[in-house]
């Protein structure tokens, strides 16, 4: 669990700026900008995301790297079942 | 050399260079004792393989930094004594299949009890918002890298003024464990392989005295194969000069001041309390947080009665000796017999990052395989 999984922001909700909307390869789930409010990701920025609070913002080489050790560490797949929320992230 | 994987490696000439380099300059004089603090990292040296691409007189030892492998088993209980009265009963994944003395997370959901796995403190705190006739008790685990989560979820949930939301607070800090293993009269290490995520919130600076007072080099270090490595070079060139000194190998990620919003919600919410008990090292004083005052409405130990069990490991099992790098992996007594990742006895065996669980997944079966394969 101490590993972060990269997402690349692709909205922030217009009525709650801490709040975005991020793809973590190919998954889409809400994340909270709340830990980052010295530098702001914009839509397009690369961010670590942890136990799903974006911790630190990456560069897109830096994304692609951590994207591949994750798949050799064999913790991508059960990283983006933890990132669909177990069901959660479909209820409103 | 055995290079497994290292097909497998982006740049895999680099990682040749870099394994020469850390051959150049270990010699074969004398031995050298490096832990790695973080239990992603114990997980990556097994996946990589990177012990079959070290010499043989650089041991990796592997450090305290697995929450899961470190919590009491006491406190599991306690979480689960909570959930019994009518409690949705939330936690990471990590969590549930740890055991409590009368079965795990997972064993109770079987009897009945409302156990849910989530991703993040706010998808626990969603849950809450879904359920509003019952109450959500969130079991908190881990270090600084998870602790700004939580904080910042009771600050929305405060904000929010959510009722039927609670924290069970067991996150710890790495520094007074590290500090702990450094006053242990059986360890002896030369070098550190410093936590790279929980560094992000951190920094690097609360390491210094581990380089000033205890003079022992350390470098904060990625999760590749090449930075772990690089991250060894740079301590061994450190030994070899006499220096102790702080180091940041992950610097692309890790900012030397670490996130100071992420400090900001832990001070926020969190208080030190005087000591915390954790698997293996015992008592350690100022290494855990509690939820302070102005939280208390969203503490579980303030709004329940907690029993505050104080369970003894297994005799036999040997997870204190482990944690602490005393004994390797396959030298207790239970592993790999009553001791595996489907049954685990001790939490070094039930999350990947625990080094039991890791052993057992490369090394151990590696072994078997290479046994079959010679009878075969």
């Amino acid at each position: 669990m101490c590993l972060a999984i990269p997402g690349r922001i692709v909205e922030i909700y217009s009525d709650n700026p801490d709040s975005a909307l991020v793809d973590v390869v190919g998954v889409r789930r809400k994340i909270d900008l709340g830990l980052l409010p010295d530098d702001k990701p914009a839509p397009g920025d690369w961010v670590l995301v942890h136990v799903g609070f974006a911790m630190s913002k990456i560069s897109e080489q830096d994304a692609a790297d951590q994207i591949h050790t994750l798949r050799m560490l064999g913790e991508m797949e059960g990283a983006i079942e933890e990132v669909k929320g177990y069901g959660l992230e479909d209820l409103n | 050399m055995p290079m497994r994987f290292v097909d497998e490696f982006r740049e895999p000439e680099l990682i040749s260079k870099t394994v020469e380099e850390i051959r150049r300059l270990a010699g074969t004089e004398r031995h050298y004792r490096m832990m790695e603090v973080c239990g992603g990292h114990t997980h990556a040296i097994y996946r990589f393989g990177l012990k079959d691409i070290l010499p043989g007189n650089i041991e990796l030892i592997h450090g305290p930094g697995c929450p899961v492998c470190v919590l009491p088993m006491g406190r599991i209980d306690d979480g689960l004594a909570i959930a019994q009265s009518d409690v949705i009963f939330a936690a990471f994944g990590d969590m549930m299949r740890v055991p409590g003395t009368q079965g795990s997370p997972l064993e109770h959901k079987a009897r009945g009890m409302d156990v849910r796995i989530v991703y993040s403190p706010a998808d626990a705190l969603k849950l809450a918002r879904l359920n509003p006739d019952k109450h959500v008790m969130f079991f908190a685990i881990g270090f600084e890298t998870t602790a700004p989560s939580t904080a910042l979820t009771m600050m929305r949930a405060r904000a929010e003024k959510i009722r039927n939301f609670s924290v069970f607070c067991n996150h710890v800090t790495i520094i007074p464990a590290i500090r702990a293993i450094l006053d242990s009269p059986d360890m002896r290490l030369d070098a550190f392989i410093g936590p790279g995520h929980v560094s992000t919130v951190i920094g690097c600076r609360p390491y210094e005295w581990i380089a000033q007072n205890e003079h022992k080099p350390i470098v904060v270090s990625g999760f590749e194969p090449l930075d772990m490595l690089q991250s060894i070079v740079m301590l061994l060139r450190q030994l070899k000069a006499g220096q102790a000194k702080v180091e940041n190998q992950y610097k692309r990620v890790v900012p030397w001041e670490g996130n100071r919003a992420a400090l900001r919600a832990m001070a926020e919410v969190f208080q030190l309390r005087p000591y915390f008990e954790w698997r293996g090292l015992g008592f350690i004083s100022q290494s855990a947080l509690r939820i302070n005052d102005k939280y208390s409405e969203f503490d579980a130990e303030q709004r329940f009665e907690v029993p505050g069990i104080r369970v003894t490991d297994p005799k036999a099992a040997q997870c204190g000796e482990v944690l602490k790098g005393v004994l390797k992996p396959h030298q207790c007594k239970l592993f790999g017999r009553e001791c595996t990742p489907e049954h685990p006895v001790g939490a070094l065996m039930v999350s990947t990052e625990g080094s039991c669980a890791a052993y057992y997944n490369y090394e151990h079966r590696k072994a078997a395989m290479v046994g079959l394969s010679s009878i075969a």
